[in-house]
Parts: structure tokens; sequence; C-alpha cells
């Protein structure tokens, strides 16, 4: 009993990490709707913009939380303004191309500036330790992410459904030519959703500085693949269903790490298979 | 059929120089025009699908490492001849096809990409993971190029680079005819209506998602071909052939070279390999380099070097659009 309460939690401190990624590349998508490739490298950048301000700044965990991924949202905004912003109209497997130049660019960016090699982060003096949970230890920090994830999904609701921007936001979704006709800066509301949505992955690389342990180039593309499953699941374009299909995700593959180490990533994509052949739109999806 | 003539006599013209090439160039070069080969067979393959149907693919390294472990275990545990072999790995290759096409084609778009994607990187996971049959990231190794024969009648030593180069040469040239006949055929017809329309397609009696389905094993079967052949070649099967990275390879070959036509994703594959080799040479920083030339492709070139040729010699009116 003790073990599967850990396994589930674990599993569902993992799905966090993947959650802050997806909320990111639904909100991207369903606002742009243009699907980021690049999203996993932003989530990348903030790990390592966050490692270097606590590593070399010498700074304290928040103010690497802060400063890291506010970096990384310079280069979401160069991507949107000087790129992804001359191609919404154009075929889709450009765009796509598009944003997977800039995995290519950020992935090789990373290894000139830190190295090909994994980097390992100072432990935490805060939030590390462990509390017992029924009769064995789970670490502190683990339980602060699963905090966090619901925290950011509130966040999110509360900006998109309580706030004038959000109602903006949401009715150029919906339909940009009207928003634009009644006087909204669609293009600049772009770049700010833009933004944000980059700030989202940066944010969940940045927590995940003294999670993962290690640091590696290539980091972004495991989780942009495990965003995109959760994405598929969820259904395309909606945060309910990225929030669920994270979790789902997460605990799935906590219980196949601890029980068929060997296939713990086929698990996922068996899940994935069978809720495409069940509801092909995905769990929370529009049906189209 | 002025023009047919014309491209007759230049991919005769080409066929004749690519025989010559062994005779002429050193033993690099000839390992470059087969890497060359390969990736074109496996681009001409997949734009079948992109160019043609207008479905992006994002999981097409899985085939090509189906062609890969078909042929490698072909070769390992049944016997050792190439052909058999070759036909073992496009086997295992369609069959892979048809099975995640199935789940995918009833999707499009960002859809369809994304499912592929991840099928792929599925297929990639899996090869990752069960060691003891795939040998995990180590590979399948030990793979012998034995003799051509054929039921006994005769046998070709492919041993070396240059015997191996006619070898690839000739499936080569077969992958290039066929997805010729395919792209004139009435299939390969009702394929681009597809991409024009699909809806139209439906209502005019096409039976537009079985033909999806038809076109993603076919162009499985390219990728599968590519993959067994690249295993003789190099010796081994890679676990990294069905790695994401390497699906998108295709894709950007046949955007390099141009979508629209059966040579862009040849001159694309020449291009992308003597350019990966180029920027190899000077820097270990081959991704930023092509992800920087995939940057001005997409922001200035969207008809790939055929596409930018052509406009070059018509009115600026005929250069297609995205």
């Amino acid at each position: 009993m003790q073990s599967y309460v850990h396994v589930i939690l674990a599993g569902l401190s993992g799905g966090m990490f993947i959650w802050l990624v997806a909320s990111g590349l639904t909100l991207i998508f369903g606002v742009l709707g243009v699907l980021n490739f690049a999203h996993g490298s932003f989530y990348m950048l903030g790990a390592y913009c966050s490692f270097t301000v606590l590593r070399h700044l010498g700074a304290g965990f928040w103010t690497g939380l802060l400063l890291g991924p506010l970096a990384v949202c310079a280069a979401g905004f160069v991507v949107e303004r000087f790129f992804l912003r001359h191609v919404y109209r154009i075929a889709l497997p450009y765009q796509l191309l598009l944003t997977f130049a800039f995995v290519l660019i950020f992935d090789n960016l990373v290894k000139i500036v830190w190295g090909g090699g994994a980097l390992s982060p100072p432990s935490l003096s805060f939030l590390g330790g462990s509390v017992p949970i029924l009769g064995r230890n789970f670490p502190v920090y683990n339980l602060f992410i699963i905090a966090v994830g619901p925290a950011v999904a509130l966040l999110l609701w509360v900006l998109l459904e309580k706030t004038w921007y959000g109602r903006i936001v949401r009715a150029s979704s919906s339909d940009r030519e009207m928003a634009a006709s009644l006087g909204v800066r669609v293009p600049a509301l772009f770049t700010g959703v833009f933004v944000f949505g980059t700030w989202l992955g940066a944010l969940g690389g940045g927590l995940a500085v003294p999670y993962v342990g290690l640091l590696t180039p290539g980091m972004g593309e495991t989780i942009i693949i495990e965003a995109f499953i959760v994405a598929v699941i969820g259904g395309l374009g909606s945060l309910k269903g990225a929030f669920v299909g994270a979790l789902v995700i997460g605990v799935i593959s906590a219980f196949g790490t601890r029980f068929f180490p060997a296939f713990d990533m086929f698990l996922t994509f068996i899940l994935m298979g069978g809720v495409l052949l069940w509801r092909p739109q995905g769990l929370f999806g529009a049906t189209r | 059929m002025k023009a047919e003539t014309r491209n007759a006599c230049a991919a005769a013209a080409v066929l004749l120089a690519l025989c010559a090439v062994p005779f002429l160039v050193g033993k690099f070069t000839i390992y470059l025009a087969i890497r060359i080969m390969l990736l074109g067979i496996f681009a001409v393959g997949y734009n079948l699908l992109l160019g043609q149907t207008g479905l992006l693919s994002f999981g097409h390294g899985a085939f090509y490492a189906a062609g890969a472990y078909g042929l490698g275990f072909f070769g390992l545990h049944v016997s050792g001849n190439p052909l058999l072999g070759v036909a073992a790995g496009v086997a295992v290759a369609v069959l892979l096809a048809v099975l995640v096409g199935y789940l995918c084609v009833r999707h499009t778009e960002i859809y369809f990409a994304m499912l592929t994607l991840a099928f792929g990187m599925m297929v990639f996971s899996l090869i990752w993971n069960a060691r003891e049959i795939t040998g995990g990231d180590d590979g399948l190794i030990g793979i012998m190029r034995s003799p051509v024969s054929f039921f006994g009648l005769f046998q070709i030593p492919i041993g070396t680079d240059r015997q191996f180069y006619y070898l690839v040469l000739a499936f080569f040239a077969l992958s290039v005819w066929a997805a010729h006949r395919i792209r004139q055929s009435p299939f390969g017809l009702a394929l681009a209506g597809i991409r024009e329309n699909a809806r139209r397609s439906e209502f005019a009696g096409v039976p537009v998602r079985r033909y999806r389905l038809a076109v993603f094993a076919l162009s499985g079967a390219f990728a599968g071909l590519a993959g067994s052949l690249e295993t003789l070649l190099e010796s081994n099967a890679r676990p990294f052939m069905a790695h994401w990275t390497h699906s998108a390879e295709p894709v950007l070959v046949s955007l390099l070279g141009g979508l629209s036509s059966l040579a862009g994703p040849l001159v694309g594959s020449a291009i992308f390999v003597a350019m990966r080799e180029i920027i190899q040479r000077f820097t270990e920083n081959w991704m930023l380099g092509f992800g920087i030339v995939l940057l001005v492709i997409i922001m200035g070139f969207r008809g790939g070097v055929m596409g930018t040729l052509s406009g070059l010699f018509r009115k600026p009116s005929a250069r297609e659009e995205g």
C-alpha cells in the first residue's frame, strides 16, 4: 500500500513538469494555432538559465527561478516577433519546420554555451530533505512541485476566465478578424501570449533544476514528446485536458518505471493508442 | 509529349553519369554517393506522402528502422542473402506502416503530424529498451554483406563499397521509376486531389482514408528499403534510425529540394548530404548551421531549390506557394 502511494506521489510530481510544458504548448496552440516544437527547448533553456543564475551569480533558488525564465522569454519574443509572425498564413508543414529549425538552433547553442556534457546542479538548502509519509521518506521538493502545478493551473484559469485580458485572448482565439476589427491589436496580443507560453515552459525548466539531478542538452526533446502525447490524450487546445492528461501520463509512467522498467515509455504509448481508438478527439477535445 | 521525352533523356543521362561515378572518384566520394542515394530513396517515397497527398509525417524514421532491423534479424538468424534480406526488411516496414497508418490516417494536419511523431518515438523507445533482442543503444551489429545470388543461378559479390554502389544504384533507379509511375497513375492523381480538397475527393467517390493508408504504407516501403540498404552499408542497425530527428530528414530534404516535383527530394538529398559533410568539416556545430539554412528556406525560398530554379525561368506568378 505505502509503495503504491509513493509511486503515485512520484508520478504526480513528474506529471507537473509535463503539465507546465504542455500548458504553454496548449495555450500557444489554442490562441495562435501553431504547434511549437521548440517548446521543449524553452524548457531546456529555462533549466540552463536558472542553473547559471544559481551557480555563477551565486543567487538563491527563488532568484534563479525568477531570472532564468525571464531570460528565456526574450528568446520567445525573438522567435515570435521576427519569424513565426510571418508564417501564420502559410501551409502547416512550414510552420512546424520553422519551430523545428529553432529546436536544432537552441539545442546546438546550449551545447556551445554550456558544453555537451551533463551538468549537475547544486543541492538545495531549504526545501531539501524529506518528510515521512506512511512510514517512508518523500522529498519535500517533490511535494512543493505537486503544489506548484495546481497553482499555475489556477493562475491560468483566473487570467483567462476572470480578467479583461483573458477575455480579449479568448475572443481573439475564437475569431481573429472580428477581434481585430473591434480594435484588438491582435499581432501584439499574439506576441504576448507566445511569450507567456514560453515563460510557462521555461518555469518548468527552472523548477526542474533541483529535481532532475542532471542537465543535458537533450532534456527538452524528451519532455516535448511527452507534452505532445498529453495534448493528444487531453484534446489539442484544451487546458483542462492538458492538466488531466499530464497527471495521468505522470502516474502511468511512474508505475511503468517501478514495475516494468524496460517498457516504461511503452505503457504511455499504449494509453495513447487506446484513447485514440476510443475518443479520437481526445478526452476533453471538442468534436470536430 | 515533348517535355516527357526531355525528362526521359535527362533521367537516362543522369543514370549513365551515376554508372560512371565509381570509375571517376575516390572511395570516400563513392560512400557519400551511396548515402545520397539512400536518403534519396527515403525522401522520394516520403514525398509521395507529403508533396503528393499533403500529409506531414514525423515518424518515418520508425519504418526506416523497421527495414534496418528486419534485414538485420533476417541476416543474423535466417539467411545472409541480401535480396531476401531487403525483401524481409521492406515487408516488416510495410507491416508496421499499415499498423501505425491505420491509427493515424483518420486524422490530418497537426494531429497526424503529432501522432506519427509519437508512434515513431514509441518504436524508438521499444528498440532502445529491449536490449536482449535489439542490442539497445549498441544497435544490431555484425551484419555481413554476402554476395547477391538469385536461387543459386549467379553470384555477384558486393563486399567492397564500389561493388555495393551498383546494388544501391539499381534499387535507387527502381525506386525513382516506381515513384514516377505512382505519381502519374490514376492513384497518384487521386492523391493530389485529396491534397487539394479531401472533402470534394470524397464526394467524387475516392475512398480518402483507404488511399491515405495505401500511400502511407507505400512510403513506409521506400523508407524500409532505404533502411535495410543502410544496414548493409554500415553493417549495423542503430536505434537512432527511428528517432524523430532522423524522421525529420526526409521532410527537410523534400523542402530543401522542393515538394512539387519528383526531382525535388533527390536534389535535396544531394544538397543535404554534401552540406552536412562540408559543415562538419569546418565545425562540429552542424545542427546550428542546418537550422539557420532551414530558417532561410522557410522565410524566403519556400519552393525549395527546384521551385526557385523553375521560378527563375518562368513568370513570377508561376511560383508555387506552400
